[in-house]
């Protein structure tokens, strides 16, 4: 159940856009796409909805075979990143389109077209046309849009792209309550690592039309299986030859166990943070990031000598 | 998350404008007067003048005519013609140019706009080479295209081909395939999503090229004068009638039927204007 796709491939012109890919994605479940622009991930989104069609392999919703079947025989709820409202009809008249096209009764059109539009907070806006929409609401009424038909997966293509950062950041934690309510298999595409940490269930990170890794978030974040997934899913910076992450560096005014000696270069406070910059003999430059309540009691200054070693137990590949 | 702040309607976009009245704008001012005060208003007003000199009654006795009438009749039915055909086929090139890739796309869009570069009149001459019962076709045709109205229609559409399209391919090329893709999506099949989504898009641009073509279609002349042998109460049209009564020495006469056109281009051009106002507040 669920979403299956088997050994996809998609080529434009000469560009390699997914190579064999294979993806299984729980029935139910929020997933994120999580990757690079130009790493594969809308290529597939749009696969899976029939919206692209791919050179090989096979794409099956809810174990039924639709590699062949067009985009309106998918039962796939779509959310485009630009909204793709429909410019000259009401908010009322969008959301109510499929099941206008499914030829549903007026009074059951009607009630559920509002039922779904409390659900996105918009039922005082029903009467309005797009245009007189904020981009946080133009997003609301596809995702009702794309509801309204039950769809079986609910795929969205970096939906909150466009939008800043604040509305952003609101509609994200929405959108994971939305599916805490609804439970409809949801796939959405994102390069934004902190968006698909905090929202999803599932993460799939896709790089130069690969996946390079699934697993949770926290799978995801602890034990990430390659230097591609640990330094796109979070901060990361060298320490005798390994990737660290810099909130996983002890320092020390005086040398300790297996900790190696560097000079603090530069200190840069950002808000609660403070950034230092350290130079051991081996790597190139070592970013340790504390609060500031750590820098002040360790009486950090930039050119004193400290010593450096990484949490024991934290996340580290050897470069 | 319910915002209940209501957000203004953004007003279109405006070419920002100088206010200011510099020697420049006054050259431009003078220049921009000048040319259609001397090249357009000038010769029109003395065309109406001219028209309505014998008095308004002698104007419309004029027109109450059987052979005027009658080539009224024809440039209906031929601009008529023409028009339905062009909105079909300017429909239909427009949505392949803006929404597919094919081999040869971009020398197709060349094409469509050769008649406007081709003078009307070699239009007619190429016409009658393909399609007189002596040209390439004329097994076929004999005489039922060439000095008849199917060849008439046919000059039409040539010189008033891309009027059409070459409304409609901007818009359809700001909308983009996000709308369409969505409505696929949501289980509209392809007729179902050209009525409830692309036609409504492109409505205004569409009725804007449409009225061009119509306000074309009417004038043409050159094109029409080779392939329709302008036989008297047979294939005259409005604009072929004149030249047919300037030769008969009825001034008048074909003063009137410039007066009628006239008036209809005027009322196109107005409703060309209203058409873009209403486009430009956006729907």
């Amino acid at each position: 159940m669920g979403i299956e796709v088997r050994g996809i491939a998609k080529r434009f012109g000469d560009f390699v856009a997914l190579d064999d890919v294979d993806l299984r994605v729980q029935s139910g479940a929020l997933t994120a796409l999580l990757g690079p622009s130009g790493g594969g991930k809308s290529t597939l989104l749009r696969i899976v909805a029939g919206l692209e069609k791919p050179d090989a392999g096979s794409v099956e919703i809810d174990g039924q075979d639709a590699t062949r079947l067009a985009p309106r025989h998918r039962d796939v709820g779509f959310v485009f990143q630009h909204y793709a409202a429909f410019t000259h009809l009401s908010v009322f008249r969008n959301v109510a389109f499929g099941l206008e096209i499914r030829k549903r009764p007026k009074d059951e059109i009607r009630r559920r077209v509002y039922e779904l539009l409390e659900l996105v907070h918009l039922e005082q806006f029903a009467d309005r046309l797009p245009a007189e929409l904020s981009g946080g609401q133009r997003q609301r009424m596809a995702l009702a849009r794309a509801l309204a038909v039950e769809p079986k997966v609910l795929l969205l293509d970096e939906p909150f792209g466009a939008l800043d950062a604040k509305v952003r950041k609101e509609l994200r934690d929405w959108l994971r309550r939305l599916h805490d309510e609804v439970h409809v298999t949801t796939v959405f595409v994102t390069h934004d690592q902190e968006e698909a940490l905090e929202v999803s269930d599932e993460i799939v990170v896709i790089n130069n039309g690969r996946i390079e890794q699934v697993g949770s978030p926290d799978d995801l974040y602890d034990k990430p299986g390659n230097q591609f997934v640990m330094s796109f899913l979070g901060p990361v910076t060298t320490l005798s030859g390994r990737l660290v992450r810099p909130h996983d560096i002890e320092v020390f005014t005086v040398p300790a166990d297996d900790a190696v000696r560097a000079q603090v270069n530069r200190l840069q406070r950002v808000g609660f943070e403070v950034r230092a910059e350290m130079v051991t003999g081996t790597d190139a430059a070592t970013t340790v990031q504390l609060t500031r309540g750590q820098s002040e009691a360790l009486n950090l200054t930039e050119g004193v000598a400290v010593w450096l070693r990484p949490v024991p137990n934290s996340t580290g590949l050897t470069v | 998350m319910a915002e209940s702040t209501i957000v203004p309607i953004a007003p279109a976009p405006v070419t920002p404008r100088r206010e200011r009245v510099t020697g420049a704008s006054i050259g431009l001012r003078t220049i921009g007067i000048g040319y259609v005060s001397l090249i357009v208003l000038a010769p029109i007003a003395v065309l109406l003048y001219r028209a309505l000199k014998p008095g308004l009654g002698s104007v419309l006795n004029s027109l109450d005519d059987v052979e005027t009438q009658h080539a009224f009749q024809v440039t209906a039915i031929v601009a008529g013609s023409a028009v339905v055909i062009d909105t079909v086929f300017g429909v239909a090139v427009a949505i392949l140019l803006v929404r597919y890739r094919f081999p040869g796309r971009r020398l197709l869009s060349a094409f469509i706009d050769l008649p406007i570069a081709v003078s009307p009149i070699v239009v007619g001459l190429a016409l009658l080479l393909v399609y007189s019962p002596t040209g390439w076709f004329g097994t076929l045709t004999q005489d039922h295209v060439i000095t008849a109205k199917p060849g008439m229609v046919l000059a039409t559409v040539f010189v008033s081909l891309p009027l059409v399209a070459r409304a409609i391919i901007p818009v359809l090329e700001q909308a983009g395939l996000d709308q369409d893709q969505a409505a696929a999506s949501l289980g509209a099949n392809a007729f179902a999503r050209f009525v409830r989504i692309t036609l409504p898009t492109i409505r205004i641009a569409l009725a804007y090229g449409v009225v061009l073509a119509l306000a074309r279609c009417i004038g043409e002349y050159g094109a029409v004068l080779v392939v329709s042998g302008n036989i008297i109460g047979q294939t005259e049209t409005g604009p072929t009638h004149i030249n047919t009564e300037l030769e008969n020495f009825n001034d008048d006469g074909a003063y009137a039927i410039a007066l009628v056109l006239m008036l209809i281009a005027f009322a196109a051009i107005l409703l060309g204007a209203y058409i873009r106002r209403r486009q430009r507040r956006g729907n």
